[in-house]
């Protein structure tokens, strides 16, 4: 190593701010995605940013990182101006990231994830020697305790998060950017990032924290900056004001953060889960003996951390994926792995699907709107398709009554599916799939980089559907949304049930500590004992 | 952050234009190097493509190729297969026309034995571009690797029949026995004269009408049926068409063989239309140029026809071109066609951040 580090807090003047951006502007295209920004973060502060999405909040974290350049506008770090053209220029200054999809190869160690880039010269060996002192001392100073010679592939979501840390610190970071850093953890590991984001601060580390969640910023900030359509809105100190008025802020309108939840009286059994299996790439099972009934007129949440076999469950009900072993009824259809249905086949049957992924899957960008409205539907929606035959007129008439129903901005069938807002287009999977008025609902990440003022319609939309009488089950890795919505609870874990709970016996200490991988009869017994 | 789309007709219209002007300007200065006037050397090439006496049939005729083997590559290319097996498809529609005409020109009556001809050029053509989408989707042999292997596959066959079994007694070159009189595609001159026209005899023939009419066919096929949708879902994410209900695999083998029976739909012109018997090579090279044809013409019917009547031109105006200079040679002008490809080929996209760059400042 012949670059001197240094771990030390403070610098060239602690009075300065850590970050000073003044006037910062950025178009791509005729959009305005940073207009004016002005941005103060104080030294040895955590300083939230939230937006919703397409806020510029992610624009605003590029330029400083280096990824983009501003049109114009000035970048000031500890006081000095910063001219950062790469990301190089960023990591120089003293900027750190940790992204939102981590930047690890997962056959490497730990160790060597951390020297990626600064391998020294020719001998590695003297390097790693050097880089694992040094990264001993970091993580002591830290308090930031990972085994360097561990696989990165076999550790938690939450370690390998740390390694980004550790990485971000051992190139001398005294700045660090988090971009939406909660999205994959548990309740359990979020809550061990904000102690670690505490101790960085106590050590004089600079944090921004990316993020749309109103609750992390309320539980880890000092200060906060409100991003709406480009623009700052407001910089404020979090202990001066409450989630309520954040969100007004972010949206520029009042708004419910949670929708009006009444019971209804559920009725039989339309579906029934009985031991389903689904091998994954490895030996190992995806899903491994997961069994439930779902009733109509009931929510059925399946909550759990992205990637412990949610999806593959979606797909099974859906005829996408085929059943390993075990049995679906889905009304007086039995399917099984001798007996597979084709996923126009369980259409049939009265289900109807919001896939998880509407980009890839649940809508075709390219399209029209109108004819991404008829995907899937295209022999049912009355005379779509005459015979062979498509009716545009019909698509588009078919469309335009959607829009209204849903309110889908802009209202025109005749606009590329890519140009909607995320919020719009996922109302146009909305309306299609529940305006087939469908026996079962399977629902993936309903909310998934949705404003918030859509989140309220769709989640209204779904509880409006349970009550006229279909079963939903919701997916989703947003534990507020499965709390708010669902009737019943199941939660997995490494494609295990970890057990149902009912609403009523749901918090979200309980559900976190299933979603990390404790059964529901084997919780500790002071958890959840609230009313 | 996505970035604002431009107008469609920047996409369609001017960029192919740009690459278009680029290529000339190249081409240009190639000539101005070897000494002569890049403006004198335009105005023959026109002149030789349009304006001389037949002229136009000539072009037009070229032009017919073009189409069928551009319409080919764009069916494909909607479900995002890249067909570039036009070439050996075209041989198979040939030997498929050839060997029915053959079979019955000289029993059955000359409209019918021409209409089988052709229902056979296509069925071939398709079976041909079938059989390489049956291993993508069966067997996942990629498409392009297939393709390829089954032009060499079709070229083989092709020499194997007209030097062997297929070859006419009593001659020595590979090709077979002229079909029977007046069984062949009447051409456009003949027709003309049956209405009292006089026109310039050509190889211009009823092919172009078919070539026109398949244009509409695709149209409505890819834009206005369900299989065009479900094959156009498919091209743009498999996933989608998997979770809509659709079986990628299906798809996959249909758009492969009406890519296929259009690409075998080329013999019409040169097998029915102009020789009236199977010859060896007459494909030569059209399908590859289909390739570029397509992604000139964006895929869409109504930009292959015109970048068909770009490369028409580009054949029939190059031959001219060839016999006028003594220093520009039949090799130069591969070498423009070549320069041509290039820019709307392999470069299609070089000047699109600069054309959106102004664009947008144009805008502001």
């Amino acid at each position: 190593m012949s670059k001197k580090h240094s771990i030390s807090a403070g610098g060239a003047d602690t009075a300065a701010p850590a970050i000073k951006l003044t006037a910062i502007d950025k178009s791509f295209g005729t959009v305005h995605a940073n207009q004016n920004v002005d941005l103060h973060v104080a030294s040895g502060t955590v300083h939230g940013v939230i937006g919703e999405n397409g806020a510029g909040k992610s624009t605003l974290v590029s330029i400083l990182y280096g990824f983009y350049s501003a049109d114009s506008g000035q970048i000031d770090i500890f006081g000095q101006p910063a001219d950062i053209r790469s990301t190089a220029d960023a990591i120089a200054a003293g900027i750190g990231m940790v992204h939102q999809h981590f930047m690890l190869v997962p056959n490497f160690t730990v160790l060597e994830n951390i020297i990626i880039g600064h391998e020294g010269s020719g001998s590695l060996l003297d390097g790693i020697k050097a880089a694992e002192d040094k990264l001993r001392t970091i993580a002591d100073h830290y308090g930031l305790q990972v085994d360097l010679h561990a696989r990165v592939g076999d550790l938690p979501v939450g370690l390998q998060q740390r390694v980004e840390i550790l990485k971000a610190l051992y190139r001398g970071a005294r700045i660090l950017i988090l971009d939406e850093p909660t999205g994959v953890l548990t309740p359990q590991e979020a809550e061990q990032l904000f102690s670690i984001l505490d101790s960085l601060r106590v050590q004089g580390v600079t944090v921004l924290l990316i993020t749309h969640k109103l609750r992390e910023i309320m539980a880890v900030t000092d200060t906060v900056s409100v991003m709406r359509a480009g623009q700052m809105v407001a910089h404020l100190k979090t202990a001066d004001t409450n989630p309520a008025d954040l969100a007004q802020l972010m949206i520029g309108r009042p708004v419910l953060l949670s929708v009006g939840y009444t019971k209804a009286q559920t009725g039989d059994v339309v579906l029934s889960a009985d031991r389903l299996c689904l091998h994954g790439n490895t030996a190992e099972y995806a899903l491994r003996d997961i069994s439930f009934d779902l009733y109509r007129r009931e929510i059925f949440g399946i909550a759990g951390v992205s990637g412990n076999g949610q999806s593959e469950l979606l797909d099974i009900l859906a005829g996408i994926r085929e059943l390993s072993a075990g049995r679906l009824k889905i009304g007086m259809t039995e399917i099984t792995p001798q007996a597979p249905l084709s996923p126009s086949q369980i259409k049939a049957l009265g289900v109807a699907h919001i896939p998880e992924d509407r980009h890839a899957a649940g809508l075709v960008l390219p399209f029209s709107a109108g004819e991404s409205a008829i995907l899937g539907y295209e022999k049912d929606i009355a005379a779509a398709c005459r015979g062979w035959f498509l009716q545009p007129r019909t698509i588009r008439a078919h469309c335009a009554g959607l829009m209204q129903a849903f309110d889908v901005r802009p209202a025109d069938p005749d606009l590329r599916t890519s140009l909607f807002s995320g919020g719009n287009q996922q109302k146009l999977v909305v309306a299609r799939e529940m305006s087939s008025a469908p026996d079962i609902l399977l629902v993936g990440q309903p909310t998934r980089g949705v404003d918030i003022g859509a989140i309220e319609f769709i989640h209204n939309q779904l509880l409006r559907l349970r009550d006229a009488g279909s079963a939903i089950i919701l997916v989703s890795v947003e534990l507020d949304e499965i709390l708010n919505l669902s009737d019943r609870i199941m939660v997995v874990n490494a494609g295990r049930n970890m057990g149902i709970i009912d609403r009523s016996a749901a918090d979200a200490q309980k559900i976190g500590l299933m979603m990390a991988g404790v059964p529901v009869d084997e919780l500790p017994a002071a958890c959840g004992d609230r009313p | 952050m996505s970035r604002q789309p431009v107008p469609r007709w920047i996409d369609i219209g001017l960029l192919p234009l740009v690459n278009l002007l680029a290529a000339f300007a190249v081409a240009a200065i190639i000539i101005a190097v070897i000494g002569e006037n890049p403006l004198q050397a335009m105005g023959v090439m026109i002149k030789g493509a349009f304006v001389y006496k037949g002229a136009l049939g000539y072009t037009l005729y070229y032009t017919t190729n073009f189409i069928f083997t551009g319409l080919a590559v764009a069916v494909a290319f909607h479900a995002r297969l890249f067909n570039i097996g036009g070439e050996g498809q075209a041989m198979m529609g040939g030997l498929g026309a050839g060997l029915t005409v053959l079979a019955c020109d000289q029993i059955l009556p000359a409209g019918l034995a021409v209409m089988l001809g052709i229902f056979a050029a296509a069925l071939f053509g398709a079976f041909w571009g079938f059989v390489p989408g049956w291993l993508q989707a069966r067997r996942g042999s990629h498409i392009v690797i297939t393709t390829i292997m089954f032009n060499f596959i079709a070229a083989s066959v092709m020499v194997w029949l007209l030097a062997g079994m297929l070859m006419a007694p009593n001659q020595m070159s590979p090709e077979t026995r002229s079909f029977a009189e007046h069984v062949s595609l009447p051409k456009i001159h003949e027709l003309a004269a049956g209405f009292g026209f006089e026109m310039v005899r050509t190889p211009l023939n009823l092919s172009f009408v078919i070539a026109l009419a398949a244009c509409i066919g695709v149209w409505v096929l890819i834009w206005r049926t369900r299989l065009g949708y479900i094959i156009r879902a498919t091209g743009h994410s498999e996933r989608a068409a998997v979770y809509a209900g659709h079986n990628p695999a299906h798809i996959i083998m249909i758009a492969m063989a009406i890519s296929g029976a259009l690409a075998g739909l080329m013999a019409l012109n040169e097998i029915l239309g102009v020789q009236e018997r199977v010859i060896l090579n007459f494909t030569a090279g059209y399908g590859f140029t289909g390739i570029a044809v397509a992604l000139m013409g964006r895929n869409h019917p109504i930009g292959i026809v015109f970048a068909s009547l770009l490369f028409g031109a580009l054949y029939q105006g190059g031959a001219e071109l060839d016999f006028e200079f003594q220093t520009i040679t039949r090799e130069m002008v591969l070498m423009i066609q070549g320069l041509i490809i290039l820019f709307s080929g392999a470069l299609a996209y070089l000047f699109k951040p600069a054309v959106e760059r102004v664009w947008f400042r144009l805008k502001q």
